[in-house]
């Protein structure tokens, strides 16, 4: 479990370098069990100027955001505890996606499970708009995914033209937020980092000995 | 007595590679439908900085495709077969060579695709026989498309850009 610990480093180096330079660059994480879609979607995208991770599954998907709750070996749950420790910062870590697209039909978790999952949560994760894409053409299951909060639903081969109308699309309602939300982050990561630094040297033992263990 | 220099003599066998490329390419879409417009999309995303994604998505596409057709194969030769794999991956064929615009692989599948749904055995395995044909056919052109356009770039000259509309 020193993975999550090591998740949690990542996230905040990564965040609190996105926040304290905010860029209006798009980040998309690409859901694919295809080799050959991976490769082409994660193209579109860079073409498009989108900052791409491309993962090849749902549950890979869930991992790299952060939502698949792991149960570390003190039978505590390790991601309840980190909210416990450092709530607002891990909410606001997490939203460093601004769009997911994933395939519908994949092995173990579909695109429309993995749809649910996220729009089940209770936090800025429920924000990120999910695009699905499919090959198939079936009117129930886009009903279905659009239903369940899916922004759009591409019929595959997803072309330039449809990357293009996304992007434009989510970065119009991004940019807004984006500005408006940098600034309020700014200030509590500040916040944090000086409350953090003033915790006395025995709680900061207690918390790696912990992290350790899990 | 026609003098040639080297540069001279060099652009004119680019000239000859373009056209030669331009021709087959026309041959492979509009003549017999190996390819469809989803092969020029693809074509379309590969510029100086990133020569080789068209070379990459198609091995991608090729070791794929042989991986699946394993499977069918293995899959179709067991006493009680199971349709559902057997459509499972007919449908990850599918989707593959949609997104590379092997056309006639794909239309394929979508019969193949049927007889599954029907749990037609005999129907299976000769849609088995000719996705494997159609297969070889295109990985046939796609390599030789790759070489001609390997050929033109070493000897100093640019892809042409097809100019089809789908």
């Amino acid at each position: 479990m020193a993975i999550t610990g090591e998740i949690f480093r990542q996230n905040l180096t990564e965040f609190l370098e996105e926040s304290l330079s905010p860029s209006s660059e798009l980040h998309v994480l690409a859901v694919d069990d295809s080799l050959v879609d991976r490769h082409v979607i994660e193209r579109l995208l860079k073409v498009s100027s989108c900052k791409v991770t491309v993962v090849e599954s749902g549950r890979r998907a869930l991992q790299y955001l952060g939502l698949d709750g792991e149960t570390g070996s003190l039978g505590l749950d390790v991601s309840e505890f980190w909210y416990l420790v450092c709530g607002v910062v891990l909410t606001l870590v997490s939203a460093k996606v601004n769009l997911i697209m994933t395939d519908y039909s994949m092995p173990g978790m579909t695109g429309y499970e993995l749809l649910k999952k996220i729009k089940q949560e209770s936090s800025m994760f429920r924000e990120i708009p999910v695009v699905i894409m499919s090959s198939e053409n079936v009117l129930t299951r886009i009903d279905r995914c659009l239903e369940e909060g899916a922004e759009e639903f591409l019929l595959k081969p997803v072309k330039l033209s449809d990357v293009r109308r996304l992007k434009d699309f989510i970065m119009k309602g991004k940019v807004k937020e984006v500005e408006k939300k940098s600034l309020k982050r700014s200030t509590i990561v500040c916040n944090i980092l000086t409350h953090l630094t003033s915790m006395r040297s025995v709680t900061i033992i207690a918390l790696t000995i912990i992290l350790k263990e899990c | 007595m026609l003098v040639l220099c080297e540069g001279q003599r060099q652009n004119m066998e680019v000239d000859q590679m373009q056209r030669q490329y331009l021709d087959y390419t026309k041959s492979l879409f509009l003549e017999k439908g190996f390819l469809d417009g989803q092969f020029l999309q693809l074509q379309q995303l590969q510029d100086e900085n990133n020569p080789d994604f068209v070379v990459e998505v198609v091995s991608l596409f090729f070791e794929d495709s042989e991986r699946l057709l394993n499977d069918l194969t293995f899959a179709l030769e067991q006493k009680g077969i199971d349709f559902k794999k057997v459509d499972a991956h007919v449908h990850q064929l599918k989707g593959s060579s949609s997104s590379i615009g092997a056309q006639r692989v794909k239309n394929c599948c979508i019969a193949f695709r049927n007889f599954c749904e029907e749990q037609n055995i005999d129907a299976c395995l000769s849609c088995l026989q000719q996705v494997k044909q159609e297969y070889c056919h295109v990985k046939n052109k796609l390599e030789t498309l790759i070489r001609l356009e390997q050929q033109i770039v070493a000897a100093g000259g640019s892809i042409p850009v097809m100019e089809f509309s789908f």
